[in-house]
């Protein structure tokens, strides 16, 4: 059974459909690369995915349940998390509080026991923070715990939204070009890491990336993407070679040229 | 920095002892008052400041940690002070009772009105808090059995500094718990991306509703301690002027601080007060106020920031200087 299905899933914006008929199938386990052309509606994917949107048509399942139209938080709750393609970190707290905030609904106590601070508030928050620092270890981000998370340099912050993605204990991580702004020795310690995280953490990854060799090098099997439609899914070979994906973004230079 | 350092343990009892100074201090205050040694207008104004503290830490639920913007506060202080007077005027009910049903039905009322408000974003949320205050106000104005226009006379005296400071006591330790914990961090990763907090699953509008029930809460809590100090109470006394005024206390003394809510309602309630001469020209104080703040110091006094008289130099406020 696919973890996540989706099936002719369209979202329109006014008329204009940023996706259209959509179908997708994710095995567990599997890293799956979305790409295509700027607007090709890669984000918009992940937006309905996530429950950011509620997709205009189609039915999205994942994990044996149709949660299609759910609401964003309950989607995450179920085991989805993503990053963005621009930061969003909570820049003013702290790197372990960013961590802390994704821990927030598997905290152990409910508002009267945060009032009280009883026993059994103390004990949950040692936990919680054990398991924030224990994750940060992880990705080598323990000695920023205090600092605040707007302050760290780049490549760490795209390092610390993963792990906070990481930290809702998902079963499906979305990643949304986490490689850009990087240079291309930077983005190969990120697919490495990629790579080292959902193996860690048994995952399965849906990857947005923009530059091809990137995606080529750590994906099992890619989908494309142009106004809005599949054009063309299967390996990175055949993908590398087929005539449409080519035109897609050859026409994409000559339009940029 | 080391790792100890983001790991604060809560020195439960060395936590404690602020509190019951405070405490201390309020019951002596209120013994000397009983024998005659302090002045009983220093006492009436103490409790002035006492609960405008309430309302204004209140209301930096919502405003300051939330990061939402309500600004129709004293709407809240309005059904607290009005439920409280008719049980404690028409039904002989002792006060205790019409407090806490106060609270309980300014809290209804912040449920209500946060039903449609928090469904929609920033600046919705003032119009429709200001709108409530309005219409709260003119509700009263034309309700005859309470006095309309006119008022309702004869609250018995019940506030008292035990009163007052029990519930800002009360209040701050409770407010300072919840910050602490989980739910601050769910306000903070609210306030600083809406969006971003929802996929970490946080249920937002459940946690927004929190802080404006809690909030509105305590400013019916409030508005009974106030009603049964004055003893008497009129729709005049509960309008935006009010508001506004719990604006100027909140945004002087900063956001996000209860502490600053503290100092900036001290600073502001004893202002207004020795003002009193100025007459009518003290209603151009607090929005004068508010404005200036705004422009000139938009952080307030303690923006964001806490004075803690426990342990201090360590915890928060050493994690916060290693980060500046």
């Amino acid at each position: 059974m696919p973890l996540l299905e989706m099936k002719g899933v369209s979202m329109i914006f006014g008329g204009l459909a940023a996706v259209q008929d959509f179908d997708l199938q994710v095995e567990p386990g599997e890293l799956v690369g979305l790409i295509g052309p700027n607007g090709a509606g890669k984000t918009t994917v992940f937006n309905v995915i996530t429950g950011v949107y509620r997709p205009t048509r189609g039915r999205i399942r994942f994990d044996g349940a149709d949660i299609t139209g759910l609401p964003a938080a309950e989607i995450t709750r179920r085991g989805i998390a993503r990053t963005f393609q621009n930061i969003r970190l909570f820049p003013e707290m702290t790197v372990l509080e960013n961590i802390l905030v994704a821990h927030n609904f598997r905290a152990g106590y409910g508002l009267l026991q945060a009032v009280r601070r009883g026993p059994r508030y103390h004990a949950e928050e040692r936990r919680l923070r054990e398991e924030a620092l224990d994750l940060l270890r992880l990705v080598r981000l323990e000695e920023r715990a205090g600092q605040p998370a707007g302050s760290l340099p780049y490549g760490e912050q795209r390092r610390l939204e993963i792990a906070r993605a990481l930290a809702t204990r998902p079963k499906l991580l979305l990643l949304d070009e986490p490689a850009a702004g990087m240079n291309p020795a930077e983005g190969r310690d990120l697919m490495e890491f990629i790579r080292w995280i959902r193996e860690r953490f048994d995952l399965t990854i849906l990857l947005i990336e923009h530059h091809m060799p990137v995606v080529m090098g750590v994906c099992q099997r890619i989908v494309v993407l142009n106004f809005g439609r599949i054009i063309a899914q299967g390996t990175p070979e055949a993908i590398r070679t087929n005539p449409q994906v080519i035109e897609a973004y050859l026409g994409e230079q000559e339009a940029a040229g | 920095m080391g790792v100890e350092a983001v790991l604060p343990e809560r020195r439960a009892v060395a936590g404690w002892w602020p509190w019951a100074g405070a405490a201390a201090v309020v019951v002596a205050v209120y013994a000397l008052g009983e024998m005659g040694w302090v002045n009983s207008y220093v006492t009436h104004v103490l409790c002035l400041v006492g609960i405008n503290i309430i309302l204004t830490a209140s209301l930096n639920l919502v405003n300051g940690y939330l990061g939402e913007f309500a600004i129709g506060h004293a709407g809240f202080m309005a059904v607290g002070a009005y439920v409280a007077g008719v049980l404690t005027v028409k039904l002989d009910l002792p006060f205790a009772l019409a407090f806490l049903a106060a609270g309980a039905a300014a809290a209804l009322a912040a449920w209500l009105v946060g039903i449609p408000a928090l469904t929609m974003f920033g600046d919705y949320l003032a119009i429709v808090t200001l709108g409530f205050n309005m219409i709260i106000v003119n509700v009263i104005n034309n309700i005859d059995a309470v006095g309309g226009p006119r008022g309702m006379v004869g609250l018995p005296k019940e506030s008292n500094l035990l009163w007052v400071y029990g519930t800002v006591i009360a209040m701050l330790l409770l407010f300072r718990n919840l910050v602490d914990s989980n739910y601050g961090r769910m306000f903070q990763a609210i306030r600083q991306d809406e969006i971003a907090a929802t996929l970490m699953g946080i249920r937002v509008r459940r946690v927004k509703m929190l802080a404006f029930v809690l909030a509105g809460l305590f400013a019916g809590l409030a508005g009974a301690l106030w009603g049964h100090l004055i003893q008497y109470i009129n729709p005049q006394s509960f309008t935006y002027i009010k508001s506004t005024e719990i604006l100027a206390m909140l945004y002087l003394g900063g956001m996000g601080s209860l502490s600053g809510s503290v100092v900036g309602a001290t600073l502001l309630t004893v202002l207004l007060e020795s003002l009193r001469d100025l007459g009518v020209w003290r209603m151009v104080l607090s929005p004068l106020i508010l404005v200036i703040i705004m422009l000139r110091m938009p952080r307030g006094i303690l923006g964001f920031r806490e004075i803690r008289l426990a342990g201090l130099g360590r915890g928060r406020r050493a994690r916060q200087r290693v980060a500046a």
